[in-house]
């Protein structure tokens, strides 16, 4: 028995196998959270990147110059923790041999992750990182394909503005480095449109029990409210708001009522909208890439459920290093960043451009966010884009009917 | 200030169902002087237990629990002989791993089967409206099983000839040996009883919030304050102890922001752990 | 008088091994190390509460991630440089555990354990809340943080190469406490403190200090790790698994010698990584960990070096 632990143990020390990598693969690093807190979120954007690649592979590749090269994916499992993404980005680019990066889920890890990158001078395309703070760090290989965090709810705080300037708005958020970027955000907004912000209070991640915070906001007579942070807490929100039987007149919650599985709340989930980096009814004609529509309907044929705007971000993300390769002729890390940096193109996604100044280099500030909201259709629950009015496929139902 | 009253009676609601997870939690260790760092792992086994009765067989969530109790007490039993009964009476540094390895095991196997993404038991339920507060009709019920649950634990205990078995081992092994008892199928049965407390625990909880299988982490750290509230080994504290707990959490809420309840809880907890070793209530008949 | 043991010169052999490999390997195998060199150091210094004193430290990490944010504070918003900020979060933090020490020691057994527990998670929840350390945001540093020392690249490895400096230390500074006077204090309160005391072993105050002493260099280790890592977040710097995984560590190698904590960090850090990356394991990683763990505890409880003692008694002359 003991002779067989220390043989495995010794063994597993010894084995480190080298990928295999042919010369004519683009080969693309890495981790996603297969395990831990962050799974729910990151799988999507995971089959986002999947679903890229095998189109692309089908088609024979990437066009550089005069040849075509497959994509390869090599990628490893974070644990939803940083302690092992340097480590494993690290040996991404040695061992693996990665020619670009994209960034793990979530803002925290993604930060983690992008030394590695700056440290190599890998291209790493991030996606579901919204946080900015990364990107004024000093980085130049850095590519974010999110809207940044501190405008999430912009578009909420539009459609009170609008709707009833008067409201007194609970601000109810995750005490986590997203959602709390997010709200420090949307305080600056709405005081700048002079809203009136009545509650300013974080919860800790693992909450489950809302009912503390929700008596507060009653007693303060508040009737919206937005924030949140993540699924599990966001759809345990969205549920206790129901069940305290909470009368608002608009409820936005980051990421939660995006994912599909937050139909699953049933009548918690109607009503409650969402700031959104994609919505599939989203019309915009694409400079490259497929339609909104054909994305849609490729990805449902493959999964089995509809796409979020994690998913879509994900395959956004290949979308946006392909053209640039394809432009740029070459796998050469610097000339693909000098196509990125001065891409300003329409994808099936929306907007793309990114800062080039030096203080905030890589920050994506040619795409904006949507509001969706749950909205009932003959009876069954379905996610309409809302705000702003323009874009939108339904009026915002303000306040919610119950 | 209907705010402040109607916050305190959630919080106790609640902490009548901290009460009894940790109530799982404090038998063992009363009786083998065992920390259970499987009894998170336990009360996420028992939120899906009940998950997959409900959505399986359709059945009312509140009649799987009982279910869910047997389930737990066959698998306590179980784990006993496989992982625990070979570390009883050798330093605490080896029950402590070796329930932690069951508990990473348990969490492994959680992890590849059902992922780490949220599930849900739906629950309708009436709730109780006060003024604009409302008081969840699934947390009264939720409240009122843990409190019968605990009342019955505490009958048997202290009413039945395995019941007082048990306490008699507890209080010392050899002697009760002595006295013909058979103390290490007492052991596993006392095992099995706590175990199946966490699992009951875990479905009533599932039936108030979506849960993860490493949802089962915090309410273990919650039950280790209750039961140091309660007095380490002694049931009826732990009930009192999680009652004061959700007390605390209630009536600070309401003036303090909420990310800072933990401060507060966890300060508390080793405060009193270092002034009231023995937890702040000695009911029940000694020790 | 340490010089003359072959053990001394096995640690000077360990560390030079650590400084060269990297140069020879790459950095892939400098990444593997730092993550290793991290966990050696938890696990050697977490051995002198656990292995030494008999005391039972489920929150060792609290002086990793307390280290860590108070050295980030000094680097990002004092502009302190890494030198300056490794020594003051060192002190700071071995103040603090002395006076933690004094009140919480008075624990025993299964209390103390909990009481640690306790601790990790107040401090935490507090870092979560406090604005000056960043709140649960946490601090990011700035890429111009790394100049100083020639750039990022530069900068990881100065770092790399202070921690190997921390790991010799860890491994001296065990190998001196077990060979000391003071370690034989120690090993009688482990053995039986009430008889200690009897014998004039100044317990509580012995306890105090080596719960102190066991804060420092994890504590170093922290802000090295941080600054490497780039941003530190109260979630990962506070997290209790790795506390625990760092008695696994312990148990694996072996508690109360010096090369079994330190081996059992090493094998333990190659051992998850291998399963993380390898394609048949990796889904089953925890599983397969924990199975290890149960069958270490239940049926060679004194780790690799406990069992290697039992078979071969020149292991016993030569490893300490």
């Amino acid at each position: 028995m003991n002779r067989l632990a220390l043989s495995l143990l010794v063994s597993a020390s010894l084995v480190s196998a080298p990928a295999m990598t042919y010369a004519k693969d683009i080969v693309i690093g890495f981790t996603t959270s297969e395990t831990g807190k962050l799974n729910a979120d990151s799988a999507p954007q995971m089959q986002g990147f999947e679903l890229w690649r095998d189109q692309v592979n089908a088609k024979g590749g990437i066009k550089v110059g005069g040849d075509k090269y497959p994509v390869k994916f090599v990628k490893y499992d974070d644990q939803s923790t940083s302690g092992r993404v340097q480590q494993l980005y690290v040996r991404l680019v040695t061992q693996d041999n990665a020619d670009f990066l994209f960034s793990p889920y979530s803002s925290g890890l993604t930060a983690t992750a992008a030394i590695i990158s700056e440290q190599y001078g890998k291209v790493m395309i991030t996606t579901g990182a919204a946080e900015g703070k990364t990107y004024e760090l000093g980085n130049q290989h850095l590519f974010q394909t999110y809207t940044p965090a501190n405008l999430y709810l912009a578009s909420a705080l539009d459609a009170v503005k609008a709707k009833a300037p008067k409201s007194k708005i609970a601000l109810i958020y995750e005490n986590g480095g997203f959602a709390k970027a997010v709200a420090t955000g949307a305080k600056a907004y709405a005081d700048k449109l002079g809203l009136n912000v009545v509650i300013d209070e974080a919860y800790d991640a693992s909450t489950t029990d809302f009912s503390p915070i929700l008596n507060k906001v009653v007693s303060s007579g508040a009737d919206v409210l937005i924030g949140g942070g993540h699924f599990a807490d966001g759809s345990t929100l969205a549920r206790q708001l129901r069940e305290q039987n909470m009368k608002l007149k608009m409820i936005s919650l980051l990421v939660a009522p995006d994912v599909p599985k937050f139909a699953g709340l049933g009548s918690a989930a109607y009503g409650v909208s969402v700031p959104s980096q994609w919505e599939s009814d989203a019309s915009y004609t694409p400079d490259f890439g497929p339609t909104a529509a054909q994305f849609t309907k490729d990805y449902e044929n493959r999964f089995h459920v509809h796409p979020g705007y994690h998913a879509a971000g994900g395959y956004a993300s290949g979308l946006i290093l392909q053209h640039a390769i394809e432009q740029a002729g070459s796998l050469d890390t610097d000339k693909v960043t000098a196509q990125l940096n001065k891409m300003d193109a329409t994808t099936f996604y929306g907007h793309i451009r990114f800062a080039n100044d030096e203080s905030r280099h890589g920050l994506q500030v040619g795409h904006d966010m949507v509001l969706a909201q749950w909205q009932k259709k003959g009876g069954e629950l379905e996610k309409e884009v809302v705000w702003p009015e323009a874009a939108g496929t339904a009026p915002l139902m303000f306040p919610i009917s119950q | 200030m209907t705010g402040v009253i109607v916050s305190i009676i959630n919080g106790l609601l609640l902490g009548a169902i901290y009460g009894l997870a940790a109530i799982g939690l404090t038998l063992i260790f009363g009786v083998m002087k065992v920390i259970n760092l499987a009894h998170g792992a336990m009360i996420a086994l028992g939120m899906f237990a009940l998950y997959l009765l409900v959505s399986w067989l359709g059945i009312n969530p509140y009649l799987a629990v009982p279910v869910v109790g047997v389930g737990g007490f066959l698998m306590g039993f179980c784990i006993y002989w496989i992982a625990v009964h070979r570390v009883i009476g050798r330093a605490e540094l080896m029950s402590l791993l070796a329930t932690f390895a069951v508990s990473m095991i348990i969490v492994g196997v959680g992890t590849v089967l059902w992922s780490t993404s949220p599930y849900n038991v739906q629950v309708d339920m009436p709730g109780l409206s006060i003024g604009r507060y409302t008081i969840p009709g699934n947390h009264i019920v939720a409240a009122v099983v843990a409190i019968l649950v605990a009342v019955a634990l505490y009958l048997f205990l202290y009413y039945t000839r395995l019941g007082k078995a048990i306490r008699a081992v507890a209080s010392n092994r050899q002697a009760s040996e002595l006295m013909g008892i058979p103390s290490t199928r007492v052991l596993a049965i006392a095992f099995g009883i706590g175990i199946g407390i966490a699992a009951v625990a875990g479905s009533l909880i599932a039936t108030l919030f979506p849960f993860t299988i490493l949802s089962g982490a915090s309410y273990e750290l919650k039950s280790f304050v209750v039961t140091v509230l309660g007095g380490l080994g002694n049931p009826a504290g732990a009930l009192l102890g999680g009652l004061l707990l959700g007390l605390i959490e209630g009536s600070v809420s309401p003036f303090v922001s909420v990310s800072w309840t933990p401060v507060i809880e966890f300060s508390l907890f080793v405060v009193i752990l270092i002034l009231f070793p023995a937890g702040l209530f000695r009911v029940g008949r000694g020790r | 008088m340490m010089i003359k043991r072959p053990f001394f010169w096995m640690i000077v052999a360990t560390v030079a091994v650590f400084a060269i490999a990297p140069l020879v390997g790459g950095i892939g195998v400098r990444e593997s190390l730092f993550l290793a060199a991290i966990y050696m150091i938890l696990a050697l210094n977490l051995n002198f509460m656990i292995g030494y004193t008999g005391y039972v430290n489920f929150g060792s990490i609290v002086f990793f991630g307390l280290g860590g944010t108070l050295g980030i504070f000094a680097i990002t918003v004092w502009g302190w440089p890494l030198w300056a900020a490794l020594i003051g979060a060192g002190v700071v933090v071995a103040g603090l555990a002395l006076l933690l020490g004094l009140g919480i020691l008075r624990l025993r057994g299964a209390y103390f354990a909990l009481a640690t527990i306790g601790v990790v998670e107040a401090t935490k929840a507090f870092v979560s809340n406090f604005d000056p350390f960043g709140g649960s945001t946490g601090m990011y540093i700035s890429f111009s943080a790394y100049k100083p020392l020639g750039g990022a690249r530069e900068a990881l490895w100065v770092a790399y190469f202070l921690l190997v400096a921390v790991l010799g230390i860890s491994l001296l500074l065990s190998f001196w406490i077990k060979r000391s006077r003071f370690g034989l204090g120690l090993f009688a309160i482990r053995e039986d403190e009430d008889a200690a005391m009897v014998l004039g072993v100044k317990a509580p105050l012995f306890k105090a200090i080596i719960y102190s002493v066991s804060s420092v260099l994890p504590a170093i280790a922290g802000v090295l790790f941080f600054f490497k890592n780039g941003v530190i977040q109260p979630e990962q710097a506070f997290d209790l698994t790795l506390s625990i995984e760092a008695i696994v560590m312990l148990m694996l190698g072996g508690q109360g010698t010096v090369i079994g904590a330190a081996l059992g960090g090493f094998a333990y850090e190659q051992f998850r990584g291998y399963l993380l990356t390898s394609s048949t394991f990796s889904s089953f990683h925890l599983v397969i960990a924990g199975a290890l763990l149960l069958l270490i505890v239940l049926f060679a409880p004194g780790g690799l070096i406990g069992w290697a003692h039992e078979r071969w008694a020149i292991t016993r002359k030569v490893l300490e």
